[in-house]
């Protein structure tokens, strides 16, 4: 109990979140949190995005597709954050110390439920519905954008959401490697013993984690296609989960 | 048949790359003239919706060639084409996220029509196809199969293509709703004069709605193509017989109308005539009953036992049929008829009461056979 009050005070603290001395605060943590996160699985979005609508749409290198999906789920993000910080390390990359492996393990860990996802989704797009499509004229671009798309939305969505909730607590581990972010608390709070540190640190991941899983909830919604002419709307395969391999 | 031709298909084949060599269609020629309906009938896997979807270019022939009003379909753009063929499949592929509205304008809209004259079009089309205009803000999950069906028809009309392709499009409703379906789609037919390939693998749909029908063999083999009635009359060999079936008699009934067999005089008495002259036509026909007509004008019937103690025709009371056919009815409405009645024919009457002659067992049987 005391330890709970510790933190509470803690919290209550200006300098805790404004900062003092080498200590940037938890406005400035959260900051460099968030923005490492979202321009990981931003830059993972726009690489796989493309990629994903194609092997979708054409079938073509599904393989691909499911052994990175596969693949993704077996690694440990802790191990690909040892792996990056290797070849960082060993390249000597210049920049923030951490800053680089982070991010490319961030990075890397974005790409398979993007991929897997949005694969899935438009590639569940009902057969017979495409090919009404294209034997009434629609070009393979119109059937993308107009027909696909729309319909695996809440797929592709739900796999960003996937992504950025694991990247934003996968980022934690970038204070073992020197770089900042919130994992800085509890890395630190286990160093030296400071067991208020540790704990403010973990409330605050855990709840950077919730918020970012409601946010993409509400875009989920927003994303899905209307089905009915009714008010209450039908949300197709939001809450969904990330799919397993199709084949 | 004569006209010009619409649809041509000569020596065409299709080898699937999965199918290690074996032809899903084998050279494979067709002429469809304009404005006529072909069915492409057959059982299932022998190359029907292969055949179809080769004219706009779904599949793509591995040799031969098709011409969609005498232009090579395979040098013109593929999008082009599909934008010009109304094409209609069984499970109708209506896009879920899209109205009822915006799946019919789907094609005005790619060609970019103006918005007043696309709504023009999906309100005519809708009244055309009888379909609600409470039901164009609706989505299609909120439909019944059958509205379904129709709104696939009136998004394949929409931007008035000379030539239709139907793939079993009738084939997921129910059969009360099948037959709704197809009667609308004739009547719609008649007015609209479009060249139609119709699939399907059910021979008495083949029979309702074709012109000329295809029986197709495993492999796109045409085993015969003719109109309906000559295929029922005369199949050309133990497959068509087969696929046909075992009510060919019957089916062609239904096809043949009573203008199209020769009416039989039959016995004939006015009301005025004396009892003697019933009794003489009866003789002469070899029935036991006789009609009663006034001045071409049918009154009944009479037979022995009414006629007992009358002095003429008219006491005897002439009692009315209770069903006789016209020019226009089916053989099979004339059978119908035949069978149902006591006097064992059907009695011909024209515009009102008029009466022509008589048709019988043996004459509707005799046609069959010839
Ligand atoms: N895309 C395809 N790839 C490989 N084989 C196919 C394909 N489409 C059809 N076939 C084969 O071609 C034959 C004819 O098929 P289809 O034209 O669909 O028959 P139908 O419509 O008369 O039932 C079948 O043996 C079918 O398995
Ligand atoms: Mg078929």
């Amino acid at each position: 109990m005391d330890q709970l009050t510790a933190v509470w005070e803690w919290f209550m603290m200006e300098s805790t979140w404004r900062g003092s001395g080498i200590d940037p605060g938890i406005l400035v943590r959260v900051y460099e949190h968030m923005s490492m996160s979202l321009q990981a699985v931003a830059l993972a979005a726009l690489l796989v995005l493309p990629i994903g609508l194609y092997i979708g749409h054409t079938r073509r290198w599904e393989f691909a597709a499911i052994s990175i999906g596969n693949f993704g789920r077996a690694l440990p993000s802790f191990g690909i954050l040892g792996i990056t910080f290797f070849i960082t390390t060993a390249l000597d990359v210049p920049g923030i110390l951490g800053f680089w492996a982070t991010f490319t393990a961030l990075f890397l860990l974005a790409i398979p439920p993007i991929l897997t996802n949005t694969y899935v989704g438009i590639k569940g797009v009902d057969a017979d519905t495409i090919e009404a499509a294209r034997g009434m004229g629609m070009t393979e671009r119109e059937i993308l954008t107009r027909l696909e798309i729309p319909l695996a939305a809440p797929l592709i969505v739900a796999g960003i959401r996937l992504a950025t909730v694991q990247v934003v607590a996968t980022a934690t581990l970038g204070a073992v490697v020197a770089w900042g972010g919130l994992g800085r608390y509890i890395v630190d709070g286990l160093a030296r013993g400071n067991d208020v540190l540790l704990l403010g640190g973990a409330i605050l991941v855990a709840l950077l984690a919730i918020v970012t899983e409601v946010a993409f909830g509400v875009l989920e919604r927003i994303a899905a296609p209307r089905l009915t002419s009714q008010k209450k709307r039908v949300v197709a395969g939001s809450r969904s989960g990330q799919l397993g391999p199709a084949a | 048949m004569t006209g010009d031709v619409m649809i041509s298909l000569k020596n065409v084949s299709k080898v699937f790359d999965s199918a290690e060599g074996s032809a899903a269609v084998h050279d494979l020629s067709m002429d469809i003239v304009r404005g006529e309906t072909v069915v492409l009938v057959g059982p299932s896997g022998c190359g029907k919706t292969t055949t179809m979807k080769m004219i706009n270019r779904l599949v793509e022939p591995t040799s031969g060639e098709i011409t969609v009003n005498g232009t090579d379909v395979m040098k013109q753009d593929p999008v082009e084409l599909r934008r010009g063929i109304g094409y209609v499949i069984q499970s109708i592929g209506l896009m879920p996220h899209r109205t009822i509205a915006q799946n019919i304008a789907t094609v005005p809209e790619l060609l970019k029509w103006d918005a007043t004259k696309v709504k023009q079009r999906v309100a005519e089309l809708s009244d055309i196809l009888e379909l609600d205009e409470a039901l164009l803000g609706r989505y299609p999950n909120e439909l019944s199969g059958g509205q379904r069906q129709r709104v696939g028809v009136a998004r394949a009309l929409a931007v008035d293509p000379p030539v239709m392709l139907m793939d079993e499009p009738f084939g997921a409703v129910d059969p009360i709703v099948r037959e709704r379906l197809q009667d609308q789609f004739l009547d719609l037919q008649d007015r609209l004069k479009k060249t139609i390939v119709f699939v399907t693998h059910d021979i008495d749909e083949a029979i309702k709605m074709a012109d000329r029908i295809a029986i197709l063999n495993r492999g796109g083999v045409i085993e015969q193509f003719a109109s309906p009635e000559e295929i029922l009359r005369s199949p050309a060999n133990d497959f068509v017989k087969q696929f046909v079936g075992v009510e060919r008699g019957l089916k062609r009934l239904a096809l043949l109308k009573v203008s199209q067999i020769g009416i039989e005089e039959g016995p004939v008495v006015s009301p005025e005539a004396p009892i003697r002259d019933a009794e003489r036509a009866m003789e002469k026909f070899d029935y036991d009953w006789c009609s009663v007509v006034e001045d071409g004008e049918l009154l009944g019937w009479v037979d022995r036992e009414s006629l007992g103690g009358c002095l003429t025709v008219a006491e005897a009371q002439a009692r009315p049929f209770s069903a006789y056919v016209t020019h226009d009815s089916t053989l099979r409405e004339a059978l119908d008829s035949i069978v149902t009645s006591r006097t064992q024919v059907a009695v011909v009457a024209s515009g009102g009461q008029r009466y022509v002659g008589i048709l019988s067992l043996e004459r509707i049987s005799k046609e069959i056979i010839s």
